[in-house]
């Protein structure tokens, strides 16, 4: 047994990668503009907003990914609803990534001490305004180390979408793997791949975390 | 006609079982201090929170230069933004500078432009005697600063009055007194102020009136001078003497 990985198979490699980072980025777009709204509407929203987030919320967290994907890819045409491969994959991660980020966010929310939007109505802020000048910017900052998690394993998670015929990073390993009957090197370079991408981004977040960091304010804060 | 600057009539609020304020009626003249003292527990906070509406009452009305606050129709932001409030454990927004603590209430409430918003901000900082702590986080200060750039912030609105909930309860005791000066010097340039505080020597030195409640209803109230000396009831003069003795009362 030998190493037989060639090197010419790098550039597909690549692409799929390339679409790893399109399909998680997006994802998490989705995720965070999603995720900010459900938490919102189950912290302050009356019954009729609060009670479909949360079961928003509830099934996409408590369902498989995969049956998920699959219910929107292979499910949907069966009520005249057919989606490309690229968007099922985009709105199955999308859905799944915002119902976990509503609940980071929601406990983030909550983490604001109360006082806050107190502050804030009494100079006459209007709850919009609280919530987006006040409680938002202390929020976010709170979330980023358990948000951050979340993105790794979505930048991983998302190779289940090589299911549905996208040529992500697993998607490209897959065939070149089976057509040259090499899994072994194939995949090791694959998990490579993700693993320079987790430590990049990584990384990034880090930086992030740091770049906004206020003093007092923050997981850190407590203990002094 | 003399109408009075804030009107409380018969406020009534329950939590649960707990009927915490049962009927409580008071007006404020324009320049006025009013302090009020009573007992832990006895709803002098939800008062103030009912007369700007943090706390909606049950029942009873208040009324801000004859406009009805509690009107279910009155545009409440607008009313709360010319009532300042200065809560007992400062409540300033962690994540903004102390002159920006000060300045979003006049950017982004009553829309001022950003360099005039930072300039008054700026003179209010300085005002309460901390024009060099501008850029400093909220945590970068020590608790006598955070309430000194709490009252900023609301006297950045231009408030009609200011409502103080006990604000130096939660303070160092060599902290206090600057606290204290500021408001001193507010009600004696005469800014109206609702205190509670159970700190006599600001009660004698500025306070028209004190209030005194128990139980949510107010039992007394009167000058100082005849509350210290000539309390009608019994439990005045008992509760006078217990807080005199336990916060001191230091003349300032
Ligand atoms: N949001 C609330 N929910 C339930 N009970 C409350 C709430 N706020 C205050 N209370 C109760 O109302 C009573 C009066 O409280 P408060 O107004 O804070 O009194 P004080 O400021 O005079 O100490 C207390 O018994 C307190 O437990
Ligand atoms: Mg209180």
């Amino acid at each position: 047994m030998s190493f037989l990985f060639k090197w010419e198979w790098l550039p597909k490699m690549a692409s799929g990668l390339v679409v790893t980072v399109e399909v998680t980025a997006t994802c998490i777009a989705i995720g965070i503009v999603l995720g900010v709204l459900l938490a919102l509407g189950r912290v302050y929203g009356r019954r009729p907003i609060s009670l479909p987030c949360s079961l928003f919320i509830q099934f996409f967290r408590g369902t498989p990914l995969l049956v998920q994907l699959f219910i929107i890819y292979y499910g949907l045409p069966n009520w005249g609803i057919r989606l490309p491969a690229f968007v099922s994959g985009i709105l199955a991660l999308g859905l799944n990534t915002a119902a976990y980020q509503a609940e980071y966010f929601r406990g983030a929310i909550q983490s604001v001490k109360k006082g806050q939007m107190l502050a804030a109505r009494s100079l006459g802020m209007s709850l919009t305004q609280s919530i987006r000048f006040v409680i938002l910017p202390q929020a976010l900052r709170l979330v980023i180390p358990a948000w951050s998690n979340e993105l790794i394993l979505m930048l991983k998670s998302s190779s289940i979408i090589y299911l549905v015929t996208i040529y992500d990073i697993m998607g490209v390993s897959q065939k070149i793997a089976a057509r040259h009957f090499n899994y072994f090197d194939v995949y090791v370079v694959a998990a490579l791949f993700y693993l320079a991408l987790v430590l990049i981004v990584s990384l990034l977040l880090r930086l992030l975390e740091h770049r906004v960091q206020i003093p007092g304010l923050g997981v850190h804060a407590d203990r002094r | 006609m003399n109408m009075p600057l804030l009107k409380v009539e018969d406020i009534h609020k329950r939590y649960g079982n707990e009927e915490v304020l049962r009927g409580v009626s008071f007006e404020v003249n324009r320049g006025e201090t009013k302090v009020f003292i009573g007992p832990s527990g006895t709803g002098k906070s939800t008062l103030l929170r009912c007369v700007n509406q943090l706390t909606p009452p049950d029942k009873g009305q208040v009324f801000l230069e004859g406009t009805e606050v509690t009107h279910h129709k009155s545009d409440i932001n607008r009313l709360r933004a010319s009532i300042g409030f200065v809560f007992q454990d400062f409540n300033l927004f962690a994540h903004l500078t102390a002159m920006q603590n000060v300045s979003i209430g006049p950017t982004k409430v009553t829309r001022m432009h950003k360099e005039q918003a930072q300039a008054r901000a700026l003179a209010e900082l300085e005002r309460v005697g901390l024009g060099d702590k501008a850029n400093a986080y909220p945590a970068q200060l020590s608790g006598g600063q955070q309430q000194r750039v709490s009252i900023a912030r609301a006297l950045a609105m231009d408030p009609k009055l200011i409502l103080f909930d006990e604000p130096t309860s939660a303070l160092d005791p060599e902290l206090i007194g600057e606290v204290l000066e500021v408001m001193i010097e507010l009600a004696r340039e005469g800014m109206t102020m609702l205190c509670v505080t159970h700190e006599m020597g600001f009660a004698r030195s500025v306070a028209n009136e004190i209030i005194f409640m128990e139980h949510g209803v107010i039992v007394e109230q009167g000058p100082p001078q005849q509350m210290f000396t000539n309390p009608k009831h019994q439990r005045t003069g008992e509760f006078l003497r217990k807080i005199s003795e336990l916060y001191g009362e230091t003349e300032r």
